[in-house]
């Protein structure tokens, strides 16, 4: 279907907003009014104590390996000590640098920090019309919790604050880095991105939850494509629908005593699945290079994940 | 910019994809189970605008049987036939959920008038009607006929057609308007495809503004004292090129019956009826 299924999924209600970028004029005889693209794209940054590492590649098949320094973090939050938490102010610092040379240049970008700890977000100088804004949120004892909590501040937020400031928002974890242009290309209703380590699989092998008592049980003959959780996005209508239904998803099986065996990603893979993304983002956009080498068939790696030896040796 | 790919193993080998991220619809490309999964539900109404002046009106009957056969099938649609001779308007049985509209308007004495007026009445009727009765409107010349599906795989914002004539050929050979006075000028280095005229369409606010766009440089040459070589469909080039189609469709969806069918394309969906044009424009 490729890039244009621009439908939005809700009928267009006469002559009213469209959800999307496009803000469609009110029909005036004779007066011609151009559309053209606000890009004005926000970056949503889920910078939580414990999200880190535990975002990206986290541990699938045996064969990848695990991650342990998330592990350790995730079980740990409260004895961690404070010479830790530097180490994702790095992530932060590293991720917002690269973003300035490769992330939307040219255009008006708002990096929504999420943090538990606004004290400790460095300072980092930014392009003419760019802007960070800290968002304050609580944390959870488990990773997974606040993995899973993810979807419900990014519907909060677009509903209070990103719906009327912006066309676009972009929801990717803080543990990466830039190396290469990711631009508008990217910019639709609803996107998704194929992860790394599945794009090549059959989709029985794709790591959906299988269990049907969970609200994200894909059975096996089913399924697109395998998204990562790393990096989705669209307009703010489409990604605060997403949000809302995950987190309820995730809700409803709270209160049937079961968690998704991949959290808020099995949930948005089920998500797009019922409701397809309008576009979708190869994994030249969500890359671990260290894990998965550099295969010819990818000709650019736009944004990889910061391997472990990396931010370890930069943390105190 | 040719529409032909280099040979891969593909379902064909037209090129699926613009530069500009648009998809370029051609059979094989479309599962149509699955989109129309995802669009019957979304209850859409279609408008479908053809021009039929004076002799053209002979075409309605043909051109009408055939979209309900063919044209978006199950879905509701509303056809728009504008005319200035209501009356040779045909009765042709329409489906459940599909009307029709006749609409008067002027004669004008030159076919080439009747030709570039077109964009004015399709975005006037825009905004004094159609933007309330449908969502997505096409707009399609009447001497031609629908041979097989035209379905929900050709909605999309603003939708262009490559031209049959045009679409293995070199940029530079395409028949852009090349005089420099006129608002429809296309440099040698310019040009992405060439459109053809008798299709084009999408959601009905993009229709209106381009529609509206291509009748103001159409009066600005008028003003000017100069028509552009294919008439509008010279500004409907010219404006294609500077506000991009979001959705492309192969010459599947704008054939022209005099030429051999190529192997690239699989299946021809609408296409000219072989008519003599000079009696026609007499």
């Amino acid at each position: 279907m490729g890039a244009d299924l621009n439908h939005t999924g809700e009928k267009l209600a006469g002559w009213e907003e469209q959800s999307g970028v496009i803000r469609v004029p009110l029909c005036f005889p004779g007066k011609l009014k151009c559309c053209s693209l606000r890009s004005v794209t926000f970056l949503l940054i889920t910078f939580i104590g414990v999200l880190f590492g535990a975002g990206f590649l986290s541990p699938r098949k045996p064969m990848l390996g695990r991650q342990a320094g998330a592990w350790e973090a995730g079980g740990k939050l409260d004895g961690l000590p404070a010479g830790k938490l530097s180490r994702y102010v790095v992530f932060l610092e590293l991720f917002l640098q690269t973003a300035e040379k490769h992330f939307m240049v040219g255009h008006r970008v708002t990096y929504y920090v999420f943090t538990d700890r606004p004290g400790d977000v460095p300072s980092v100088t930014l392009g003419e019309g760019r802007q960070m804004v800290v968002l304050k949120v609580r944390n959870y004892s488990r990773w997974q919790d606040v993995s899973m909590h993810r979807m419900e501040m990014i519907s909060t937020f677009s509903r209070q604050r990103f719906l009327h400031e912006v066309d676009y928002l972009v929801c990717v974890d803080v543990d990466m880095r830039f190396r290469d242009h990711v631009g508008v290309e990217i910019l639709a209703p609803l996107f998704g991105t194929l992860h790394p380590a599945f794009y090549g699989a059959a989709r029985e092998d794709f790591p959906y939850e299988r269990r049907p008592q969970s609200q994200a049980h894909i059975p096996s003959d089913q399924g697109d494509f395998y998204y990562m959780g790393a990096f989705f996005g669209g307009s703010v209508a489409e990604v605060l629908r997403l949000a809302s239904a995950c987190h309820q998803a995730m809700v409803a099986d709270e209160a049937n005593g079961i968690e998704a065996v991949w959290h808020d990603e099995s949930h948005l893979n089920r998500y797009l699945l019922d409701r397809k993304p309008s576009k979708v983002l190869s994994p030249e956009y969500l890359w671990d290079p260290q894990l998965l080498g550099w295969p010819a068939v990818m000709k650019k790696l736009r944004f990889v994940a910061v391997p472990k030896n990396h931010e370890e040796i930069r943390s105190p | 910019l040719s529409a032909l790919a280099s040979p891969a193993a593909r379902p064909t080998e037209l090129l699926t994809l613009t530069p500009w991220l648009a998809p370029i619809v051609s059979e094989g490309t479309f599962n149509p189970e699955l989109l129309q999964r995802i669009y019957e539900p979304l209850n859409l109404t279609i408008g479908l605008t053809v021009f039929a002046i004076g002799k053209y009106t002979r075409f309605v009957q043909h051109f009408l049987e055939s979209a309900e056969q063919f044209f978006m099938r199950g879905y509701r649609v509303h056809y728009y036939i504008f005319t200035n001779e209501p009356a040779a308007i045909p009765q042709v049985r329409l489906g459940p959920r599909r009307l029709l509209s006749v609409i008067p308007i002027q004669r004008h004495s030159r076919w080439e008038e009747i030709s570039m007026r077109r964009m004015e009445t399709i975005s006037r009727h825009i905004a004094e009607r159609a933007h309330r009765e449908v969502d997505y409107i096409f707009c399609l010349d009447v001497d031609m006929v629908f041979r097989n599906p035209w379905g929900p795989e050709t909605l999309g914002d603003l939708v262009a057609a490559i031209h049959p004539g045009y679409y293995a050929v070199p940029r530079q050979q395409f028949p852009y308007e090349r005089r420099h006075t006129s608002t429809a000028f296309v440099a040698d280095d310019e040009g992405d495809f060439y459109y053809g005229g008798a299709v084009f369409g999408g959601r009905v606010a993009r229709v209106y503004e381009f529609t509206t766009g291509c009748h103001v440089a159409i009066l600005a040459d008028k003003a000017n004292g100069i028509m552009a070589a294919w008439q509008e469909e010279s500004h409907l080039n010219r404006r294609f090129i500077s506000y991009k189609p979001s959705r492309v469709l192969s010459p599947e969806y704008l054939w022209d019956d005099r030429k051999p069918q190529p192997p690239s394309l699989k299946l021809i969906r609408f296409s000219t009826l072989d008519k003599d044009t000079s009696w026609l424009r007499s």
